[in-house]
């Protein structure tokens, strides 16, 4: 190796770990607050405690919100899983014109600015006599989740040979039984994988949800981001230490199901 | 009926989920054009024209760019080494740089905000070791400055550059610099020549991930710099949200809409001509 080639191999490497850190910065920080015991943000804390997930624990009005994101975000998935699969299925299967237009289409809510669809679709519902909150957040959060599993299903199925199916065919499996058996299993990673972050970008959202939501049906992002700019206790920290605790548990059972790879390869 | 007997049944799958998108979202979009070009019942332009002659409203667009560029170029200066350290670490190097993106990108945007509050204040962690540093004379707050806004959003988004980034140089064959290396060409030649234009692809999607998330975003710059600084976002939101003034909101909307579009478009076309190259 060339004095050239160390040195730019040693910036890279620094600029690579200094990265690491800044990434993990917030998540650090927010963890640490939680188990302080003081009510102003110091770090280092005089003293550690757990008053904070007490008074978590008693905040009935919190649970309820909690409640509301998982009702919706688990609902909203599920729909997602079930239109974008058969999208992903129907596009790569299917014979029709324009099927990259369709693909730009249905994967389309992610490029755009979340506040500007929220702004479109409450006008449109308005007008149409939509009033009811939960299914305008519904169907408002399945086209948050959709596109995930559009984009990972679509690009997992297109690296799987079809033919798998008519060889399992000739081996004396029914159709259905061959999906079953050999379709299934190859597609469940990339299912799985877009179903949690389709879940948790529901649970994330809110810049379209905010303006669906009224005083009674709040969603977790909505209420918590009113609590750091009325209240801000470390409360807040606490309940955003949960939600660093499902990631860690969504990325443990995405590495033993699919590994890290393929998760960045979202 | 010609186009119909083209359909075949596997491909009626696609029908639920366009027919539900167009249906809950493209058409409430053509919705929104729509009524940003009508003022009063009839066709006309007079709500952007209002928008675009107002300085206050070129201030907006100045700080919505400027925050943008600014975080754009902060990510790229520290995703693209990330991305390359990423593709060449294997084991637990690779493991530790994988976690550090991937377990950020599914913790949601008010928590990783709220802790930016906590580490710019004055008495924060920055501000501290600055000072420890001898960088600082006192402890001064980042917090609802420009440079706190652009630190907090970069850290959002970085994941967002080193992902693109890293999938289009982990497919680069390291042979190939082996081979120009043999033929004589130096270190510099070798990147600049060889590898950037491979890698140029995954930057080109990175920068335009990052700026399209940039400019619109909503939840940091309410959290890092406050109401004093607007962007087409927060003015947008505020429109809708606290002045009820729902004319101003759809343009500064349809605005901001159109700023993001273009850059996705702008890019996909810059990818697909250095793509074809390749």
């Amino acid at each position: 190796m060339t004095p050239v080639e160390r040195l730019s191999g040693i910036v890279v490497w620094g600029l690579a770990i200094a990265t690491v850190v800044f990434l993990l910065t917030p998540l650090a920080v927010t963890v640490a607050v939680s188990f302080g015991s003081s009510a102003v943000f110091t770090l280092p804390a005089p003293s550690w405690s757990l008053r904070w997930y007490e008074a978590l624990g008693r905040s009935r009005e919190l649970w309820g919100v909690v409640a509301t994101s998982v009702q919706l975000a688990a609902l909203s998935t599920a729909l997602g899983l079930g239109f974008g699969t058969a999208a992903a299925i129907g596009l790569l299967h299917g014979r029709f014109p324009g099927r990259d237009a369709i693909v730009t289409f249905l994967v389309s809510p992610l490029m755009l600015p979340g506040l500007v669809v929220g702004i479109a679709m409450l006008e449109a519902y308005r007008a149409a006599g939509l009033r009811s909150v939960w299914v305008s957040l519904i169907l408002a959060h399945v086209v948050i989740t959709l596109p995930y599993v559009v984009r990972t299903v679509y690009a997992a199925l297109s690296l799987f040979d079809f033919t798998l199916i008519d060889a399992a065919r000739t081996l004396g499996l029914s159709y259905p039984r061959a999906i079953v058996k050999v379709l299934v299993p190859a597609l469940a990673p990339a299912f799985v994988t877009s179903g949690m972050f389709a879940f948790l970008a529901s649970m994330d959202n809110y810049p379209i949800s905010i303006f669906f939501t009224d005083a009674w049906t709040r969603t977790l992002p909505i209420q918590m981001l009113q609590f750091v700019e009325e209240s801000p206790d470390p409360t807040i920290a606490a309940i955003s230490t949960l939600l660093i605790l499902l990631a860690v548990v969504v990325l443990v059972v995405g590495d033993r199901m699919v590994g890290l790879r393929r998760m960045a390869d979202l | 009926m010609m186009a119909l007997r083209r359909i075949d049944p596997v491909g009626l799958l696609v029908l639920p989920a366009v027919l539900y998108l167009g249906l809950v979202y493209g058409l409430p979009l053509l919705n929104l054009l729509a009524r940003a070009l009508v003022v009063d019942g009839v066709p006309s332009l007079a709500g952007f024209v209002k928008f675009f002659s107002d300085p206050f409203d070129w201030i907006v667009i100045g700080n919505t760019l400027r925050i943008a560029v600014l975080v754009t170029l902060l990510s790229l200066a520290i995703g693209f080494p990330t991305a390359l350290a990423l593709a060449r670490a294997r084991g637990a190097a690779q493991a530790l740089i994988l976690v550090a993106i991937i377990l950020p990108l599914s913790v949601g945007v008010v928590v990783k905000a709220f802790a930016w509050q906590i580490v710019l204040r004055r008495d924060g962690v920055v501000s501290q070791a600055l000072v420890a540093l001898g960088l600082w004379d006192e402890p001064q707050r980042l917090l609802f400055t420009e440079a706190g806004l652009v630190i907090g959003a970069a850290n959002v988004f970085v994941p967002f550059m080193i992902l693109p980034i890293y999938s289009v140089v982990k497919l680069i064959d390291p042979r190939l610099g082996e081979a120009a290396a043999t033929l004589g060409a130096a270190p510099a030649y070798r990147f600049f020549r060889v590898f950037l234009p491979l890698a140029l692809p995954g930057i080109v999607s990175g920068i335009a991930f990052v700026f399209s998330m940039a400019v619109s975003m909503y939840v940091v710059p309410n959290l890092l710099i406050g109401d004093r600084f607007q962007t087409l976002a927060t003015l947008t939101g505020r429109s809708f949200l606290l002045m009820r003034n729902e004319q101003l909101g759809s343009t500064t909307a349809v605005v901001l809409l159109v700023l993001a579009v273009s850059v996705v478009v702008a890019s996909s076309a810059l990818s697909r001509r250095f793509g074809g190259q390749s």
